[in-house]
């Protein structure tokens, strides 16, 4: 073995080599393909990442359920009969299910007049618990704070603002300490809501509501059946189990079949991320086989140029076969060789791919609305090592099969005369 | 080196081929090269094979170097059965006990003399050193020790032949394989060679030649004629 590989290497470094020309059209080729996969697998990735980034900012591990009908008859009553939990459900299951990292109910009142100096705005306002702020990623812009436990304890009448909500209300002034017009009652501006793109929505984007503690909704608007109720769990594989106990509690206290799915509809935002997840990795193998067969092009203008040395080097063949060369030390110079410059292509290409990307990073994604949508090319060690052993494959078979051919070649019939 | 030279048999007969026949398949007819060679060669012998041009002489030279197996009959070279190996065990075989030597020199081009003189060493195992050391030596011996660094394509046919049998000695083979070796050489150039080959027969080489070349074939201790495949005239030369 060793002397095996002492003599292909020795071999190789003696072979003649390519023209210059060949060789460089030849690496530009492989270079060109890595390239083309390494960028297409960068935007795959940015895209997945950036939509990954996008689905959070509406919240994770959470489900959303609307009150609704039943469709099942149960225990002797017709189905059609509307389930409506009230404001008690919330402590009621935080209490029956202790194992959730949050329950939160909303109760929403839409076009509703919000009236700061002359100008007077109609948006939709949601009265709801303090842990809304965590589990729906309502992050404060610095100077302003979400709702506190007194806030809702005390039914304090403050106000949360989203931040195309303020922008419209406040215009450039700053919002936060400012009092307000809910309905003509005062309320105060405690923090307005940092700027995210948001995937998903229920009723409206969170930048255009604006959040009151729910036991001052229930004051001011004396409502306290709830439009929504949402749970969240620590882990997402939490979730199913969640939702079947939810809905055994829920059933057995308004009396409906715990598999009727009517009666509370649901969205279940770890279900359908999963949906998406399988739809970005679908997306990014598309792109990455794309990639790859532009890759491929390359590595047959490798093989092609391998087949032509292998008939220009014919008699050099013949000869080392006449003076005692094996099969394998006949083969493994020409892998070696397809090798090299699938090798040296495919660095130049990774060069010239990470240049490309870094200077993606000079785009502004924050005022670009197709930037945030789709996000910055990304590449990962996983892209790297993906093309790299796609890189390999080729080189080897590109050399492979144009050396399986040398060592066909009869040295008899080569090494006679001209 | 290793490989001794061959003397597995008693007599000495280093090539023992006994009712040879090639039959070339080119899909639509057979052509038969060689119809029932028997040939046996002394160690130490000089043998001319001589014959016109589509007699089977390149094919017997094919087969005597073991670049090519015979369609039936026996053939022993060293006293080792060459009928029936694989073709890696073919080119070891050729590599330790086979020098040969083309009309057309077939040294690699790009490579100096010294380097296509190791050649065959680095097929046979042999360790670099030895390889440097041998490799000068031969050439030194062919005259060319000023030469090792020359590239074929800077040296004369004359001395490009020489290259060639420096390689051909390289493994210190059972025989020495020549074929047409003077073809493309004027006459001073080839009847150098000629004496070149003349020299190492003395000094106990087994030497075949293929040739047209009627001087060289009057230097040969023993000319076999071809013709249609067979062999027609076997004459050994009074010394």
């Amino acid at each position: 073995m060793k002397n095996d590989l002492r003599v292909i290497l020795s071999l190789f470094a003696s072979s003649s080599r390519l023209q210059r020309k060949r060789a460089y059209l030849t690496i530009a080729a492989i270079a060109w393909g890595t390239v083309a996969i390494l960028l297409l697998l960068a935007f795959g990735q940015g895209l997945r990442l950036q939509l990954d980034k996008n689905r959070r900012s509406t919240g994770e591990n959470i489900a959303v359920m609307w009150p609704a009908e039943t469709a099942k008859a149960w225990k002797g009553m017709p189905p059609g009969r509307a389930i409506r939990p009230s404001m008690d459900d919330i402590a009621f299951l935080r209490e029956r299910m202790p194992e959730l990292k949050s329950v939160f109910g909303e109760i929403t009142s839409g076009r509703t007049a919000l009236a700061y100096g002359r100008k007077t705005v109609s948006g939709r306002v949601i009265g709801t618990n303090v842990v809304y702020g965590e589990a729906r990623k309502h992050y404060p812009m610095a100077g302003g704070r979400f709702m506190a436990p007194e806030d809702e304890i005390q039914r304090r009448r403050v106000i949360f603002l989203g931040d195309e909500l303020a922008k419209d209300l406040f215009g450039d002034e700053p919002p936060v300490g400012k009092t307000l017009q809910l309905n003509n009652t005062p309320y105060l501006v405690i923090g307005v809501m940092q700027k995210k793109t948001q995937m998903g929505m229920y009723g409206g984007p969170d930048a255009n509501h604006a959040i009151i503690p729910i036991t001052t909704f229930r004051a001011q608007f004396g409502r306290d059946r709830l439009n929504n109720l949402a749970i969240e769990t620590w882990n997402p594989e939490e979730m199913k189990s969640a939702l079947r106990k939810l809905n055994e509690i829920l059933g057995a206290k308004y009396g409906y079949d715990p598999t009727d799915e009517r009666a509370l509809q649901t969205w279940d935002m770890v279900k359908s991320s999963k949906i998406m997840k399988n739809m970005l990795i679908g997306i990014q193998l598309f792109l990455g086989i794309i990639g790859a067969l532009t890759l491929l092009i390359g590595g047959v203008g490798v093989a092609n140029i391998m087949y032509a040395v292998v008939k220009e080097r014919t008699r050099e063949i013949g000869v080392k076969m006449a003076l005692g060369a094996k099969r394998r030390w006949i083969i493994a110079p020409f892998v070696l060789e397809g090798l090299v410059y699938t090798f040296i292509g495919g660095a130049l290409g990774i060069i010239i791919a990470t240049l490309l990307v870094a200077l993606t990073s000079f785009v502004p994604i924050e005022d670009n609305k197709v930037m945030a949508f789709l996000g910055r090319p990304t590449l990962s060690i996983q892209i790297g090592v993906a093309t790299s052993m796609i890189l390999g494959m080729i080189g080897l078979l590109a050399g492979y099969f144009p050396a399986r051919r040398a060592a066909s070649i009869d040295p008899a019939s080569t090494l006679r005369y001209e | 080196m290793a490989n001794g030279n061959g003397n597995g048999n008693g007599n000495g007969a280093i090539i023992r081929m006994s009712g040879i026949r090639k039959v070339y398949d080119t899909g639509k007819i057979m052509v038969e090269a060689l119809t029932g060679i028997d040939l046996e060669i002394e160690k130490g012998q000089m043998v001319a094979i001589v014959g016109p041009s589509g007699s089977g002489k390149s094919t017997l030279m094919n087969l005597l170097g073991c670049l090519d197996t015979p369609t039936s009959g026996d053939y022993a070279l060293g006293g080792q059965n060459v009928s029936g190996v694989s073709r890696d065990q073919l080119a070891e075989i050729r590599n330790r006990r086979v020098g040969f030597i083309f009309q057309n020199f077939n040294l690699l081009p790009h490579i100096s003399a010294l380097e296509n003189v190791e050649m065959p060493m680095l097929f046979g195992g042999v360790p670099v050193r030895e390889r440097h050391q041998r490799a000068g030596e031969l050439l030194a011996r062919v005259g060319l020790g000023d030469r090792l660094d020359h590239k074929p394509t800077e040296l004369s046919g004359g001395q490009m032949q020489r290259v060639a049998i420096a390689r051909a000695l390289a493994m210190n083979p059972d025989i020495v394989l020549a074929d047409e070796p003077t073809g493309n050489l004027d006459s001073t150039a080839g009847s150098d060679i000629m004496s070149l080959f003349t020299e190492l027969w003395q000094q106990g080489r087994t030497m075949i030649i293929i040739t047209h070349d009627p001087a060289l074939a009057r230097r040969a201790s023993r000319v076999v004629e071809i013709r249609d495949g067979r062999i027609v005239h076997d004459q050994v030369a009074a010394a």
